[in-house]
């Protein structure tokens, strides 16, 4: 029977034989339209990246770098105190939003199930925070910016500062580094945390030296995707950090980052080389953000497998 | 012989189910005793009573009475409790961590820093567990990296280190080859001069071979575990006094 199969599916005229290469034809017909899906992503990817590079590439030299903006319409001048600017807003936006955001996510993975399962009032305070942080992370971040604008700037008169744009900027991270957490500490195995609360450790025990350990890589990749958000963000910026193009010296003072000099320069200058130049730093600054997330879960997977 | 653990009519309740039923029954210290019977018998539920692993499950209710050395064990702070019961799960659950940490886990989570009697405890309690000569040079070596027969007896050594004077093993070699299973029945052997240990098996020469007393559990439609009968495995295993345990044990079914 086997035998006459096999004849049958090597003679040309059978229809086991036809049907294969019926299924087969089809099968590569899908695998080809895909193919070229995957690759007209890749291309237009690389043109966009490579363009900006290109062009930027020419403007980026170390006086570039170096030399602060100069302000005006002739656009001149580098991008000093906008590379300043951002990281310091960088800085001070994560660390407001990173204890709150891994700590709310804490709370509500490690400890929020079990009141909710206890407290119907507690059930309803948690349904309603998961609610939030998934609706926070789909408002466009000029409610952010305005949300910024009305308490902090002009409501609690901290005016376009630092810290107005940081406090926006915190908001406007906070369901991504939640999110991200929760994710890392749902991948952390029960058997992780049975195993240590059966050797005699108090919850909190279990959690800070077994459950968040394993957690941080995933914690940590929530954190650089929103350095990433952060340094491409212009909206909520425009209306709560100001638009100085000197450097902030306190917390106090008001600036411009690199995304904001980037959309002055576009919008009020003929300084297009300058954008151009701005932007391929952008560019290549989320680039080495992608490639350091990168890193941090291949050592994820490594721990994991149980490597050293 | 001294009675270890014990329960008196003891019954429980997740929300309204009714998980096990009217349990009265006395292990003996520094014994082997096998729970036995076909899944959802409540065996594992029933082992997870004596160091309260239940208590983490929402909605768990209790009735009648536990005993370990005569004291009501739900009067016991559960992370006390538990440094005095130790457990070995079914899948090994070793930490991300180094042999070592993994084995100094419980002594630093109690409270000793020492670090030279830390060494001491490690390396006791490694060879208690006879993992001692295959891992001695390799202490800072991921916990992970051990084959699954090694990281269960990492686990064992972990569980001792707390120096329970109890050891729950729920299934510990069911995930395991024949040569690993018979490392861990060589070792709950040796560990039952010191320990009392009460271990879930679903292999029946298993329980006979490692074994001093038996339980069987059994359920019916109603899903309520019972214990049927208890006694020295020898008995149980030759002359069964409930036909339900003769059947099982026969392999009739189960």
């Amino acid at each position: 029977m086997i035998n006459q199969n096999i004849q049958s599916i090597q003679h040309k005229d059978s229809d086991i034989f036809r049907n294969l290469k019926v299924r087969n034809t089809s099968q590569n017909i899908w695998f080809s339209i895909m193919w070229l899906a995957g690759l007209i992503t890749l291309i237009v990817l690389l043109l966009v990246v490579g363009y900006v590079i290109i062009q930027g590439g020419k403007a980026i030299n170390w006086e570039f770098l170096t030399t602060p903006p100069r302000g005006g319409l002739s656009g001149e001048g580098g991008i000093s105190t906008t590379l300043g600017t951002t990281l310091f807003l960088v800085v001070l936006t994560l660390l407001i939003a990173t204890p709150l955001g891994v700590g709310a996510a804490i709370y509500l993975i490690e400890y929020g199930g079990e009141q909710a399962l206890t407290s119907p009032v507690m059930r309803a305070l948690i349904a309603i925070a998961n609610f939030a942080v998934e609706t926070l992370a789909g408002i466009p971040s000029i409610i952010f910016g305005l949300f910024g604008y009305a308490l902090f700037v002009s409501a609690l008169q901290l005016g376009w500062s630092l810290l107005s744009a940081s406090l926006a900027g915190a908001c406007l991270v906070l369901p991504t580094i939640i999110r991200t957490t929760e994710e890392a500490l749902l991948t952390v195995p029960d058997d992780y945390r049975r195993g240590s609360l059966a050797l005699g450790a108090t919850k909190w025990q279990t959690l800070h030296k077994v459950v968040l350990p394993a957690a941080v890589p995933g914690i940590i990749t929530g954190i650089i995707l929103s350095v990433g958000r952060i340094i491409s963000e212009t909206a909520v910026f425009f209306v709560t950090l100001g638009g100085s193009a000197r450097m902030p010296t306190s917390i106090m003072d008001g600036g411009r980052t690199l995304a904001l000099h980037l959309y002055y320069l576009a919008m009020d200058t003929n300084a297009f080389d300058k954008a151009m130049g701005t932007g391929a730093v952008l560019v290549i600054m989320i680039i080495l953000i992608n490639l350091s997330i990168n890193i941090v879960s291949n050592r994820l997977t490594a721990k994991i497998r149980g490597g050293k | 012989m001294n009675t270890k653990l014990e329960t008196i009519d003891y019954n429980l309740y997740y929300g309204n189910f009714h998980a096990l039923a009217d349990i009265s029954v006395k292990f003996p210290e520094k014994q082997v005793t096998a729970l036995i019977g076909p899944s959802g018998s409540g065996k594992s539920t029933f082992l997870r009573t004596f160091n309260r692993m239940n208590d983490l499950i929402a909605g768990t209710k209790y009735t009648g009475e536990v005993l370990i050395d005569g004291i009501d064990l739900f009067k016991i702070d559960p992370v006390a409790l538990r440094q005095n019961i130790g457990m070995v799960f079914q899948k090994p659950n070793p930490f991300p961590k180094s042999i070592f940490e993994n084995v100094a886990y419980g002594p630093r989570v109690t409270g000793m820093h020492d670090h030279k009697k830390l060494e001491e405890i490690v390396e006791s309690s490694l060879r208690s567990a006879a993992l001692w000569d295959e891992v001695k040079d390799d202490l800072g070596k991921s916990g992970l990296a051990l084959s699954g027969g090694q990281q269960q007896r990492l686990c064992i050594a972990r569980a001792l280190a707390v120096h329970p004077t109890v050891i729950l093993m729920d299934e510990p070699a069911a995930s395991l080859d024949p040569i690993a299973t018979l490392k861990i029945e060589d070792l709950i052997h040796s560990l039952s001069v010191n320990y009392t240990i009460v271990i879930v098996t679903h292999n029946m020469q298993q329980a006979g071979r490692v074994s001093d007393y038996t339980a069987f559990f059994y359920t019916d439609e109603t899903r309520t575990g019972r214990l049927i009968e208890f006694g020295e495995t020898q008995t149980i295993f030759t002359n069964p006094k409930d036909k339900r345990t003769e059947d099982y044990i026969t392999g009739r079914f189960g």
